[in-house]
């Protein structure tokens, strides 16, 4: 129920804002064209129609699930947007990937060792890492990487295979290759920011009692380390973890352009360069329902690793 | 089992020839893909690329700006209004059909009623078939640029695009913002033939085996196009060998290209001139030749070239480059800041007034920036300059609705030809003739307009010339605009592949022509 509301108001401000994104036809037609030819293509498009008209014509077609045809692509929104979501999903879940198997690592490490020279220097890149834009990190490891080095293909998303239905990258080595880099640079900007939140949280968790206590009773470093301390570091992470992809979804439309990664994000981009209004609201929807999806899943998640946590309208 | 021995040696056979034959395939990649493979939905630079891939024109430009035949192997006058076309016997369409007189007038008859392309065939009455492969294109009035025209008739195969699609829709359709037979399917008679498409992510084309042009040097078997939308990305692609061939280069990328090892670039003085106009409705002061000619002269054309352009870009004083009929040679940008002052002074405006200025940020080269730099320019003769800069999507309907006193505007001639930048730039605007559609400083000259429609209808060069000519020289005279530069043409390639023979200052590669090593 909220979340069809929040649905709603997404729909609404994404078909109020098209008006000034500019004209569609200009992206449409060429330089010489006459005033009034565009004038009938306008028509014809229903681009003259009165605000409301448009927006109850744009409703009644979404709830039949047809959001319009992308005028790029002459084809309908939603299926131009699915087509491009597995590249962008491949990107997320490669960036996801090394944003776990390296932020819960030098996380715990850093908190456990707060004074050790790897401790400031992890905590040093991660600062660096923060602050440089992500396209800036992209166009450098290109250069870095493919122009310099020649190790890593510079753009694309190289050769695709479905054994299991699913065409991607992630089941051949060309593939792989070219999700490398990408990947690398949209977790550059998550990766700092979650290594920084698993040292302070579980910093704070070792001083509780409970840690003390089981010192005291003689357990293994590791078990009170990984079992004891991380577990309950996990409810806020997982909190921010939410939250952050939604963000990660922004970071991908950089990303995407820099690497010409055929995703969503760049989709998206070149929509808003073409005035493909029917594109853009189509995007803003689906990223909006991402978001609502994924906050509920979180909340989900919580009542899993938390049993005391108490979902609204559940009995206690 | 004998014959799973037979087959295996007919494939090994096979497989052996076809490594004989050289295979060459170019990587290649441009800013953007084609919106549509319809060449008659979009008149761009975009779909001019492509259809001189998947099809001929009757002529087309050489190097120099001259013509060489292509579908027509011979042209002559027949009378002032009409040119008798001699097509070429035996060309083969993509999809086998023969193509013949029919097909030309077909195709004219589509792109008399392409909302594109029919302002640009206004001149022309009708097209008629005189035998199976003889045509007579005929005007309206006697028009000195048929063959100018002629570039843009890339015959369709008629056969192929008559019917209905499995919509009931008419194959021929044209359709500007809608799916259509003839926007996802193609048949033409040029040198490739498309095999694969993934709008926005890659098209691979490969070539025609039937090709009528025996006699091209061009050797690419397979062409791999994708867009690749950022400079520096499209720059690395080619620096680290993952493509052959890049267009357009970002300015300053091009030193980098130049001096690797394993890449060259050409670089040409292009045709799209970069202009401001001064809007006489709204601002009384740009009524007065004398202030007009003072923010002339405050403009430094060089500066701008140089430090915003890093070279790349040729200074302009007049709309049309060298090479066109209107050019005169001794029209250069004029910088002189003390003579701006002075003028300034003679129209009793030393101490300046404010003004706005409007103009794209992703449109042109640089615009944001150059208009920024002009603006700062102006402030030297105490014009205040208010300056908005916005997205291209933004910005045309603000041009449209001539929203501030000053305005960008680059224009590029359809035609390849001088009087078409006063048609669209120069000339009174008014919406019964559909003349200075894109003159937004309103600048009205009845001398201007006189002489540019009665070279519409000239038919000897030399006479015409001299008339577009007189146009430039009164527009430089009355500083009518503020021309900037013409923006340069730039295209990258790996050591091997050599682009230089094919690109063109109209910025359409004979990709078919081209020859790799």
């Amino acid at each position: 129920m909220q979340a069809t509301l929040v649905m709603f108001v997404i729909s609404l401000i994404g078909f109020s804002i098209q008006d000034n994104l500019g004209d569609p036809l200009r992206e449409l037609v060429g330089q010489s064209v006459s005033e009034k030819e565009r004038d009938a293509l306008r028509d014809r498009m229903g681009l003259n129609d009165p605000f409301l008209v448009q927006y109850g014509r744009f409703l009644s077609n979404a709830v039949q699930g047809d959001l319009g045809n992308s005028y790029f692509f002459k084809k309908p929104a939603l299926e131009v947007i699915a087509r491009k979501f597995p590249a962008t999903l491949e990107l997320v879940i490669g960036a996801t990937f090394i944003i776990i198997f390296s932020s819960v690592p030098l996380g715990i490490y850093s908190a456990i060792k707060p004074n050790s020279w790897l401790t400031r220097f992890i905590l040093g890149i991660s600062i660096v890492g923060i602050s440089v834009p992500v396209f800036l990190t992209a166009i450098f490891s290109i250069y870095i990487f493919s122009v310099e080095l020649g190790w890593m293909p510079s753009f694309g998303r190289g050769e695709t295979t479905a054994p299991f239905g699913w065409d991607s990258g992630f089941f051949n080595g060309d593939g792989l290759l070219h999700l490398i880099l990408p990947s690398l640079s949209l977790a550059s900007i998550m990766m700092p920011l979650f290594i920084r939140l698993i040292r302070s949280e579980m910093m704070e968790i070792l001083q509780m009692d409970y840690i003390r206590f089981a010192w005291a009773k003689g357990l293994y470093p590791k078990r009170i380390w990984f079992l004891h301390a991380f577990k309950n570091t996990l409810l806020p992470v997982i909190t921010v973890g939410g939250v952050q992809v939604g963000t990660m979804l922004a970071y991908t439309i950089l990303t995407e352009s820099v690497f010409q990664w055929p995703g969503m994000g760049f989709l998206f981009l070149e929509a808003v360069n073409r005035v493909d209004t029917p594109l853009i609201i189509a995007y803003i929807i689906v990223v909006g329902l991402i978001f609502v999806v994924t906050n509920t899943v979180v909340d989900l998640l919580y009542t899993w690793v938390n049993p005391t946590v108490k979902l609204v309208g559940q009995k206690s | 089992m004998r014959r799973i021995f037979k087959v295996a040696a007919v494939t090994a056979l096979c497989l052996g020839m076809s490594a004989g034959v050289q295979a060459n395939t170019l990587k290649m990649a441009y800013d953007a893909d084609p919106v549509s493979l319809d060449p008659h939905e979009q008149l761009s630079g975009g779909t001019l690329q492509l259809s001189h891939m998947i099809f001929d024109p009757l002529v087309r430009w050489t190097k120099d700006l001259g013509f060489e035949p292509r579908l027509a192997t011979s042209w002559e006058r027949v009378d002032d209004k009409t040119m008798r076309f001699h097509l070429r016997e035996g060309v083969k369409f993509h999809s086998g059909n023969i193509m013949t007189s029919l097909d030309v007038v077909w195709t004219f008859d589509r792109l008399k009623k392409s909302p594109d392309f029919k302002g640009l065939f206004a001149p022309f009455e009708v097209m008629r078939v005189v035998d199976k492969n003889t045509v007579d294109l005929v005007t309206v009035e006697p028009y000195p640029l048929v063959l100018h025209q002629a570039t843009y008739i890339f015959a369709m195969d008629r056969n192929f695009y008559t019917g209905f699609d499995d919509k009931g829709k008419s194959k021929a359709e044209i359709v500007k913002h809608g799916d259509s037979f003839a926007s996802t399917n193609v048949s033409g008679t040029g040198p490739f033939i498309i095999t694969s498409r993934e709008q926005g992510v890659k098209v691979v084309f490969n070539r025609f085996a039937g090709y009528w042009d025996k006699k091209s040097p061009g050797n690419v078997s397979k062409i791999i196009m994708t867009p690749i939308k950022e400079g520096p990305t499209r720059v690395a692609a080619l620096l680290s060998g993952d493509v052959d061939f890049i267009a357009p280069i970002p300015p300053t990328d091009l030193e980098r290209i130049k001096s690797n090892a394993n890449t060259t670039a050409v670089t040409m003085g292009g045709t799209r001139i970069i202009t401001f106009q001064l809007n006489q409705n709204r601002v009384a002061h740009f009524k007065d030749k004398r202030v007009r000619q003072a923010i002339v002269h405050a403009v430094n054309n060089d500066g701008i070239v140089k430090k915003i352009m890093k070279g790349f870009a040729t200074t302009a004083g007049q709309q049309g480059p060298k090479g066109y009929a209107g050019y005169v040679d001794g029209l250069k940008p004029r910088y002189d800041l003390a003579k701006a002052k002075q003028l300034m002074k003679e129209a009793g405006l030393e101490a300046g007034f404010t003004v706005t200025m409007a103009a794209p940020n992703n449109r042109y080269v640089n615009d944001a920036k150059i208009a920024e730099a002009v603006a700062s320019m102006l402030s030297k003769i105490n014009i205040k300059v208010e300056l908005k800069t916005m997205p291209k999507a933004q910005y045309w309907p603000e041009f449209d609705k001539r929203s501030a006193d000053i305005m960008m505007i680059g224009w590029h001639s359809d035609t390849e030809d001088s009087a078409n930048f006063s048609e669209f730039l120069t000339m009174t605007p008014s919406a019964e003739t559909g003349y200075g559609q894109y003159n937004s400083g309103n600048y009205s000259n009845s001398k201007i307009d006189e002489l540019v429609v009665k070279s519409q209808s000239m038919t000897d060069p030399v006479g015409r010339s001299k008339v577009l000519q007189e146009v430039e020289q009164t527009l430089y005279d009355e500083a009518a605009f503020i021309p900037l530069h013409w923006q340069n043409l730039a295209w990258g390639a790996r050591k091997g592949v050599n682009i230089e023979a094919i690109v063109n200052v109209m910025n359409f590669p004979y990709l078919g022509d081209l020859v790799m090593e």
